[in-house]
């Protein structure tokens, strides 16, 4: 049991990867990650939810009517998203400014909805809990590997510490400003796919 | 997936279960964290304005106190240029502009705001000596993306520009926010809104604004579009459709 759980927990942090191998929740990878603070906010409130959409799901999944089960998955989701995002103007005002409508946006986040209609809608709910961690952390992980090329390069900085000085404020480094827009994320996260599938070759589809 | 037999009565019975579950979740929540969010949103607001006046620093921690220690808010009426009386904590410039007993819709829209308020706040900053020595203009106008939304700060002579501090855009980070670069907003300090014949002269410089030009800032590199909304905003609310009567007014006789 304990090592099933390890598995369900690290699994989808590099063999079952929701961005990596599942190809989901692409869509936010590409406009949260422009910093690593924001990333970091982000994974944090991906995994809460993700754990606790599969967590009240898997609870309640031998009760929800199969022809309404998508929409009460998404009720379940919305609201914790609202909860998510009311917490986070009240705690951390700053970062709910800039994140404002991608919170909102975990709604439509398909790795939420992917593990509760995959996973939490068979399982116990405990795993269906350390599921959803796993499943946050893996987007996380991929989240955060990307903000760190994109910060570092596009702005110079890291969690708004100055690595590289930029040439605006009187330093060396001429930013990449290619790397501060969304779409840079699709070439971060091509490289991350292609170094994982080098590194774990199963992974590659056949043709 | 479910064990029993579906009935229609029992799935609506279990929507309407889930949705007065989530319900009072969220309701719960909102309720709860409306003070401190408020709250947030006050302290963010004061931070700013604090910055405006170049009193942030002294401020340090104490914001709230400093805040309400040197700065009075007053309500402007932008017509006539004069002081009036009014809720000054809940004045919303945006939800006036939708509102068309409480704006009009300007004649030169240069900020691409559509509808103005009538009123508009102004925050009067004294200095130790309890006489006002910084005054407080809210602005908002059309960046590239968005409105964008700020202060600008500027000395008793109601000409020479304290700061141009913004508080809320959505421009491209790296070229239009840019805004927020310490830097650039270094540049503003000096400089004066009007010329002798008090035109708005007040501008950002493409290319570069020349060493003796009291007027001029630099552009923005990389964002025109950003640095045309930030000169067209200065235009609009320093103009006549602005604060510029207000100004006019208070300018002879300094605020009290």
């Amino acid at each position: 049991m304990s090592s099933d759980a390890k598995k369900v927990l690290t699994g989808p942090i590099v063999d079952n990867n929701p961005i990596a191998l599942q190809v989901l929740g692409i869509c936010s990878a590409l406009a949260v990650t422009s910093s690593m603070a924001n990333a970091l906010v982000m994974t944090l409130a991906v995994v809460f939810v993700t754990a606790f959409s599969n967590l009240f799901i898997s609870i309640i999944r031998n009760h929800i009517p199969s022809s309404v089960r998508i929409i009460v998955q998404m009720a379940i989701i919305a609201s914790l998203v609202i909860v998510v995002d009311q917490v986070l103007k009240a705690f951390s005002y700053q970062l709910s400014k800039e994140l404002a409508v991608f919170v909102g946006l975990i709604i439509t986040n398909c790795i939420v909805m992917g593990r509760a209609e995959a996973f939490a809608m068979k399982e116990k709910p405990v795993v269906s809990f350390l599921d959803g961690i796993g499943n946050g952390l893996g987007y996380g992980a991929i989240l955060m590997t990307v903000a760190f090329f994109r910060e570092l390069f596009g702005f110079g900085t890291l969690f708004n510490i100055e690595i590289l000085p930029l040439v605006q404020n009187g330093g060396w480094y001429q930013a990449n400003g290619l790397l501060v827009l969304p779409f840079s994320s699709f070439f971060v996260i091509g490289l991350i796919i292609w170094a994982i599938r080098q590194w774990k070759p199963e992974q590659v589809e056949k043709d | 997936m479910s064990s029993k037999k579906e009935t229609f009565g029992g799935t609506v019975g279990f929507v309407l279960a889930v949705c007065v579950v989530c319900a009072l979740l969220v309701s719960f929540s909102a309720v709860q964290l409306k003070p401190l969010q408020q709250a947030n949103k006050l302290l963010d607001q004061q931070t700013k304005i604090l910055e405006a006046s170049g009193l942030l620093e002294k401020a340090g921690k104490d914001i709230v106190k400093t805040y309400n220690e040197f700065v009075v808010a007053r309500l402007v009426d932008l017509d006539s240029g004069e002081f009036v009386e009014g809720d000054v904590i809940n004045f919303d410039e945006r939800r006036n502009a939708r509102d068309k007993a409480l704006s009009i819709k300007p004649e030169n829209d240069l900020a691409g705001i559509n509808r103005r308020s009538n009123t508009s706040v102004v925050y009067l900053v004294k200095n130790e000596a309890g006489s006002i020595d910084t005054v407080v203009f809210p602005i908002v106008g059309s960046g590239l993306w968005d409105l964008m939304y700020g202060y600008v700060g500027l000395e008793a002579d109601l000409n020479t520009v304290k700061s141009v501090i913004y508080s809320d855009h959505k421009e491209t980070p790296g070229l239009g926010a840019e805004v927020l670069n310490p830097r650039w907003k270094a540049l503003w300090p000096g400089k004066k809104i009007y010329n002798d014949a008090g035109e708005v002269k007040a501008r950002l410089v493409k290319g570069g604004a020349k060493a003796n030009d009291i007027h001029g800032v630099d552009a923005l590199s990389g964002a025109t579009l950003t640095s045309n909304g930030v000169t067209h905003t200065l235009q609009f609310w320093f103009g006549k459709e602005g604060f510029k009567t207000f100004i006019a007014n208070y300018r002879a006789e300094g605020v009290k």
